[in-house]
């Protein structure tokens, strides 16, 4: 792992394939640092960004990075290599990388405007395409671009889908999309450049709910095909 | 009598803003709040209220509200003229409004955004803690308009005694100043992207604000900055946050601004100061600013021979 700094007030932990899962290491992170020094605990595909309240609690939470890393390694047994984000051959154990709960199950219509041509790129006959996406456990490596949009990764055998060369003006909202590693679930309509697979119903964001947020870093899911939303 | 204000102008554009929702990045949703943190946070106190309490944001002046009780009120942000009932009041000083009186601010002569802080606070309903609007996500009240009506919190009579603005400090330093703006930061997360010349160019060049800047991000006009792959490799999506100048594809810089997308896959060469940000955030399209990056004690020297990993 490495520290880069980010400010005043933030450390950036860049984190490498012997290393714990940024979700998992910002678990452990929200765990361990005392109330009121922590503003923000963000995960992403290779680092974890720590926002501190102000200069002295970045500094002792700088200080005290290493040895969060290795506790959370040493509490997950080692490796967790979400397949495809860190390179071929990563393997993970679903269990290890986010909160305990039951999965979160989406039902999803598979009739995206890409479907054929992601089957096509992946050489995969659009059946097969939809039995892998659908037989896969995914899991939330982190969330970004729009509240509620998490970065799906699959826990064993990913693929790489390139964006599309031309970003859409506009994705409805529930569209399920495929971009370089990930999957994701588009929570309300928006631009985007990922390949469109399926639409779900399933409702992603909700500012009334007490959670608002379907999926948070960590979350694990599975899709359902079904043939009408 | 209840406690209300009522809109008459409001301006290009007028925001409900308070101090934001921070702790909610990790879902995606941006901290938002009021763009210059340190004039917020100045009219709030005037008033008496808890810094965190929701003012209004007003892009380039031009706001008019009548006041439907008694209340206490005051103008601070980029200098505009303000009156009360037609009569020149000071800026950054409490002013008393009785119900039936208008209070109206002019345009700035120099920068952006002009803040107004009404004792009690702005009484919006809240949303993950905020009453902010977040111009990237739709979190939060729409802008007002005119004729629109606005309840006010309850006045905490524990709080009157931030109602001597001279006896703090920041009332006479708030104001954004004219002319060249000097932006202080620190190198980093990604210096290491960018060639000893890039990095030599961005702290040398006198920048010009671009036309396209926002709440979101603040475009910066100027020469290229070259990467050390050419811009050939992709960075992994990793957190941002506020002042983070990052450097797009074409090599020009975007310093994030108070509705930052969490996270974002362009370099990030340097990240500003809090205080810079709210100078940043006061400049209007055309200005000019220099950035001054230093490295931060403690933390690793720029590199000068870079590589990516």
């Amino acid at each position: 792992m490495e520290l880069r700094p980010v400010g005043l007030e933030a450390v950036l932990v860049e984190l490498g394939a012997d290393d714990p899962t940024p979700a998992r290491l910002a678990e452990v992170v929200r765990e361990s640092v005392g109330g009121g020094v922590l503003v923000e605990v963000v995960p992403a595909a290779r680092t974890l960004l720590v926002v501190a309240r102000d200069v002295e609690a970045r500094q002792s939470v700088a200080r005290a990075l290493p040895r969060l890393v290795a506790q959370a390694a040493a509490e997950s047994g080692g490796l967790r290599d979400p397949a495809g984000l860190r390179g071929p051959g990563g393997q993970s154990d679903p269990a290890e990388v986010g909160p305990q709960g039951d999965p979160v199950t989406l039902r999803v219509v598979y009739d995206g405007a890409d479907l054929d041509a992601v089957a096509q790129l992946l050489g995969r006959s659009r059946e097969a395409l939809v039995r892998w996406h659908a037989q896969t456990a995914w899991t939330v490596q982190f969330c970004g671009f729009a509240p509620g949009f998490g970065y799906l990764t699959a826990d064993e055998g990913g693929v790489d889908v390139p964006r599309l060369e031309q970003p859409r003006t506009r994705v409805p909202a529930g569209a399920v999309g495929l971009a370089g590693p990930c999957c994701g679930v588009y929570p309300r309509a928006s631009p985007g450049g990922w390949q469109l697979i399926g639409r779900t119903d399933a409702v992603l964001w909700d500012l009334d709910r007490p959670d608002p947020a379907l999926l948070a870093p960590g979350t694990r899911v599975r899709f359902e095909p079904v043939r009408q939303a | 009598m209840s406690r209300e204000i009522q809109l008459l102008a409001t301006g290009m554009r007028t925001l409900v803003e308070d101090l934001g929702r921070a702790g909610y990045a990790h879902l995606g949703v941006p901290t938002a709040g009021a763009a210059d943190r340190a004039v917020h946070r100045l009219a709030q106190r005037l008033v008496g209220n808890d810094e965190s309490s929701a003012g209004l944001e007003c892009l380039l002046g031009g706001l008019a509200l009548r006041a439907r009780c008694h209340t206490i009120v005051a103008v601070t942000g980029a200098p505009a003229a303000v009156t009360i009932d037609g009569s020149a009041v000071a800026s950054a000083r409490p002013h008393a409004l009785a119900p039936g009186q208008v209070l109206e601010v002019g345009e700035p002569t120099h920068g952006l955004l002009v803040y107004v802080a009404l004792a009690g606070g702005v009484d919006v309903a809240p949303a993950l803690g905020s009453r902010s609007r977040d111009t990237l996500s739709g979190i939060g009240p729409d802008a007002v308009q005119p004729d629109q009506v606005l309840r006010l919190g309850e006045v905490d009579p524990a709080s009157a005694r931030s109602l001597q603005p001279d006896a703090w400090p920041l009332a006479a330093a708030a104001a954004p100043g004219e002319g060249l703006v000097r932006l202080d930061a620190t190198w980093g997360p990604r210096d290491d992207w960018f060639t000893p010349a890039a990095r030599e160019t961005l702290a040398s060049t006198t920048w010009t604000v671009r036309d396209d800047s926002d709440r979101v991000g603040t475009r910066l006009a100027g020469p290229a900055l070259e990467r050390v792959d050419g811009g050939a490799g992709e960075l992994a999506s990793e957190g941002m946050v506020r002042g983070a100048v990052q450097v797009t594809r074409a090599g020009l810089p975007v310093v994030f601004g108070v509705d930052h997308p969490t996270t974002g896959g362009y370099p990030v060469v340097a990240v500003l100061d809090p205080r810079s940000c709210d100078r940043l955030a006061q400049c209007r399209p055309g200005d000019q600013v220099v950035i001054r990056p230093r490295t931060l004690p403690g933390s690793r020297a720029p590199v000068k021979q870079a590589g990516l990993k």
